[in-house]
C-alpha cells in the first residue's frame, strides 16, 4: 500500500488516475465489442474477458491486492476455490440430467 | 474496573499482519463473493436450460447501464482519494472526495430508479388457446400499456405497442424500451382469452427476475455504502482528529468495501446487458 510520504502518495494518486482512465476506456470497449457479429459463445468470452482485465485493475490497485499481506491471499485463495465450485455446480447438474434442457 | 479494550484497531496485528478490522472486513467480502457467486451460478444454470434468452440491447436500457458503469468507476475513483485525503492528514481533501462519492452512488440509485420505471408500466398479455383478439390473431401475447384492470369487469382495455414483438422464437420480448414511440388504437380484451397478464417486473420471466434479483441486491449494496460513507462524512471528524490512524484504517475498510460494489458491477453489466 505504500508509505506514507507525500512523494509515496502522488506516486499512488497517478496509478490511480491511470488505472481510472484504463477502466473507462474498457468500459467502451466492452460495449463496442458487444456490437460485434460473433457468436454468443465468443461474446461471452470477450465479454468475460475484459470484465476480468477491469476487476484485476480495481482489486490489484484500488483494494492494494498487488501489495497485501499473505492472510489476505490464502482467505482469497480459500474463496476463489469455493467459487470455482459453486461455478461447475450449474455444469455437473447440466450434464447429470438430460432432460434439462430445453426447460425454460 | 476499566473498560475493555480492542487491540490492534490501529495497528496491525503480529500474526496476520493486518489490523483487526481489515481482516474482518475481507473475511465479509469472501461471503460476499459467495453470495453473488451464488446468483452468477443460477443465471448460468437459468440460461444454459433456456429455450431463448433475450438479448440485453433489446429488452435493457443499455446507454443509461453504460452511463451508470461510469458513474461507478468514478465514485471508486473519489473515493481512494477520500483514503488519500486522510493518509495526507487532510480533512477537507477527505471531505470533499467522500462527498463526491455520496453524491456519484445517489446518482447511479436515480439513473437505476429511470431504468426501472418503465419496466414496472409496460405490459405484456399473454394470449390463451384460441384467444380471438381482433387484430392479433396468431399472436401468443401483446405487448403495451394497461389502460384498465378493474377486476369486477370480464375484460381489460390496453393499449397495444405499435410495433409488436412475439414471445416466441428469435425476435422475442417486448421492446419496453422503445414502448414509447408509439401505441396503436385502445383494445378490449376479454379476460377468457388471456392467460397471464403482467409487467415487465420480476415475475415476467427467467430473465427479468434474474436481471432485477442480481441488480436490486447490487442496489441494496450501493444503498449499505452510502449510508456507511455518510457516516463517516458527517460524524467522523471527532476521530479524525482524536486517532487520524483509526479513522484512517476504518476508511480504508469502507472504500474496499465499495470497490467490492464497484467489481460486482463490472461482472454483472456486460452478464446481463451485453451478452
Amino acid at each position: 500500500m505504500g508509505g506514507h510520504s507525500v512523494e509515496e502518495i502522488s506516486k499512488e494518486v497517478r496509478i490511480y488516475m491511470t488505472v481510472f482512465a484504463s477502466l473507462l476506456v474498457l468500459s467502451g470497449v466492452t460495449v463496442g465489442a458487444s456490437l460485434l457479429d460473433v457468436s454468443t459463445t465468443v461474446a461471452i468470452i470477450i465479454g468475460l474477458a475484459i470484465a476480468s482485465i477491469k476487476g484485476t485493475l480495481v482489486a490489484c490497485y484500488f483494494m492494494h491486492l498487488i501489495s497485501e499481506r499473505k492472510a489476505i491471499y490464502a482467505i482469497l485463495a480459500l474463496t476463489a476455490f469455493f467459487f470455482a465450485v459453486l461455478m461447475a455446480l450449474p455444469a455437473m447438474d447440466l450434464q447429470g440430467n438430460e432432460a434439462f434442457s430445453g426447460r425454460v | 474496573m476499566s473498560a475493555p479494550v480492542i487491540r490492534y484497531i490501529d495497528e496491525p496485528h503480529p500474526i496476520t499482519g493486518l489490523t483487526n478490522g481489515k481482516l474482518g472486513l475481507w473475511l465479509f467480502l469472501a461471503s460476499e463473493v459467495m453470495l453473488f457467486g451464488a446468483l452468477f451460478s443460477s443465471y448460468i444454470l437459468l440460461r444454459v436450460g433456456a429455450d431463448s434468452w433475450p438479448d440485453g440491447w433489446d429488452v435493457l436500457n443499455v446507454p443509461l447501464a453504460t452511463l451508470n458503469t461510469v458513474v461507478l468507476i468514478s465514485s471508486s475513483v473519489t473515493m481512494v482519494m477520500a483514503w488519500v485525503g486522510c493518509r495526507l492528514n487532510n480533512l477537507g481533501k477527505f471531505r470533499f472526495y467522500m462527498s463526491l462519492t455520496i453524491a456519484l452512488s445517489l446518482v447511479f440509485l436515480v439513473i437505476k430508479t429511470i431504468e426501472y420505471k418503465p419496466k414496472f408500466e409496460h405490459y405484456e398479455a399473454f394470449l390463451a388457446d384460441g384467444a380471438l383478439v381482433k387484430g392479433y390473431e396468431g399472436s401468443e401475447s401483446i405487448t403495451g400499456h394497461l389502460d384498465e384492470n378493474d377486476l369486477d369487469k370480464d375484460y381489460i382495455l390496453f393499449s397495444p405497442d405499435a410495433v409488436q414483438h412475439g414471445t416466441s422464437g428469435d425476435d422475442e420480448h417486448s421492446d419496453h424500451e422503445k414502448g414509447g414511440e408509439g401505441h396503436a388504437e385502445q383494445i378490449r380484451i376479454n379476460r377468457l382469452d388471456i392467460d397471464r397478464l403482467t409487467n415487465f417486473g420480476p415475475k415476467h420471466s427467467n430473465f427479468y427476475g434474474l436481471y432485477f434479483t442480481m441488480t436490486g441486491l447490487h442496489g441494496l449494496h450501493i444503498v449499505g455504502g452510502i449510508a456507511v460513507n455518510l457516516y463517516f462524512l458527517l460524524f467522523g471528524t471527532g476521530m479524525f482528529r482524536s486517532n487520524p490512524a483509526q479513522f484512517s484504517n476504518r476508511i480504508e475498510c469502507a472504500g474496499l468495501y465499495w470497490h467490492f460494489v464497484d467489481l460486482v458491477w463490472i461482472f454483472l453489466f456486460p452478464t446481463i446487458y451485453l451478452l
